[in-house]
């Protein structure tokens, strides 16, 4: 069974902390199809957080399609994600790695190139969107 | 959605000194709120009118659609902890258990019993001996087991190290989980209940200053920064709490239903801790009109 952790400096809403880390989770195998998530008694009891919090999470991926709660059971996955290719993300590591020297030795710093990521993410995820 | 606690224009005074005033609420069901303001604000004062200890001076209050502390059919609907989680100094864990079951209609020993257990409580043990932790859960035990619709807790965590203010919340949200019970709990502290609440009411100077739905406070709160501008260049739907200044700089905290669409602006969420800050700040800086000309200048 899965065991949540929370970042709580990360910014990020409790509810989506829990669905990413079930959809990770997904990802790399470590849940399964048949798998049972922990019920919303166990996360609150474990995390002191509201249990709608859970409910609300459990049902966000509910909708996605990769869990179904058996009444009276708990909830259990029932979908899968593709898992990403190791080989892939080694290339796109090896091709970030090159291009970061070259930033680096341009003479950008940290900083510069955090803003430059963050501007390329949002204007290509923001594309897609639209 | 029924209400737990309704107000309307509610206001206690004591002598010629407001503790409460002004105060229209509607809290609905199934929520855990933070009642969330500075020592003195009135957070105290409003959870005795819930209950019935007090009476109001003005307005009305409707709690679970009855009148607070009217007759034994209200009292069994509430289970209250007061300020500093009292307890009886002088009586046992078990005896405290067993006043429980002789005072109230509705009392289950047996949630009572599983809960002092898992706590590791010994039945025999002096109230008074208890650690401050050990004490808050008693207290909470006691309240959850004459299984009340609606918990009001008077600052539970005040007086607890980190440790067990954690095993508190815990208790609390796993009796959330598997009862259908509303709760509202008080602190100074917004920190301390940003995990647990979904519903915030802060009140400041006997006053309600924010009440709502926590995802719909943050979803219609915004951070703007970018060049120096006016307050008043704003669109009249974005309403400014909070706003400061450099000499080239501006940053604003407004909320807004609509998108905001100015391309000048950087946007950034707010977290729940700057809101409530920004709202006190506001507070503190009265000004008449729809925009608040508080701000500082550096």
């Amino acid at each position: 069974m899965i065991e949540f952790q929370l970042d709580t400096a990360s910014g990020i809403a409790t509810y989506l902390q829990l669905v990413q880390q079930v959809r990770q989770a997904l990802q790399l195998g470590i849940l399964e199809p048949g798998d049972q998530l922990p019920t919303a008694q166990q996360v609150v009891a474990k995390l002191a957080i509201n249990p709608n919090t859970v409910l609300k999470a459990y049902r966000d991926l509910e909708r996605e399609g990769l869990v179904r709660p058996r009444p009276g059971q708990g909830t259990f996955i029932v979908g899968t994600l593709p898992r990403s290719d190791p080989a892939v993300q080694e290339r796109f590591l090896a091709s970030m790695t090159a291009w970061l020297r070259k930033a680096h030795a341009a003479g950008l710093g940290p900083d510069d190139i955090e803003a430059i990521y963050r501007t390329a993410v949002r204007n290509s995820f923001a594309e897609g969107a639209a | 959605m029924t209400a737990v606690i309704e107000t309307n224009d509610l206001g206690k005074q004591y002598g010629r000194k407001w503790a409460l005033r002004d105060c229209t609420l509607s809290i609905p069901e199934g929520k855990v709120v933070g009642l969330v303001g500075p020592n003195g604000a009135g957070k105290t004062t409003l959870l005795s009118l819930a209950v019935g200890l007090l009476t109001p001076t003005r307005g009305s209050i409707t709690v679970l659609a009855g009148r607070p502390g009217d007759g034994p059919a209200q009292l069994e609907k509430v289970g209250f902890v007061a300020q500093d989680t009292p307890a009886y100094a002088g009586l046992s864990v078990g005896k405290h258990l067993l006043m429980g079951a002789y005072l109230n209609a509705n009392w289950d020993q047996e949630l009572a019993k599983c809960r002092i257990d898992q706590l590791g409580l010994d039945l025999r043990q002096k109230a008074g001996s208890l650690s401050g932790g050990q004490r808050a859960q008693l207290a909470l035990t006691m309240a959850i087991a004459k299984q009340p619709e609606l918990l009001l807790l008077d600052e539970p965590l005040a007086s607890l190290d980190p440790l067990a203010r954690r095993e508190f919340l815990q208790g609390l949200m796993e009796i959330v989980a598997e009862h259908e019970v509303s709760v509202v709990l008080s602190s100074h502290l917004i920190a301390d209940l940003e995990r647990v609440c979904d519903y915030l009411v802060l009140l400041v100077a006997s006053h309600i200053q924010l009440a709502g739905e926590i995802s719909a406070l943050l979803a219609t709160h915004h951070r703007l920064s970018g060049p120096r501008r006016d307050s008043r260049s704003l669109p009249s739907s974005q309403e400014v709490i909070e706003q400061s200044h450099t000499g080239k700089q501006s940053t604003f905290l407004v909320r807004t239903d609509q998108p905001i669409l100015d391309p000048v602006w950087t946007v950034r969420p707010v977290t729940l801790d700057e809101l409530v800050l920004a709202y006190m700040g506001q507070a503190h800086n009265p000004s008449p009109g729809r925009r608040s000309a508080l701000g500082v200048v550096s």
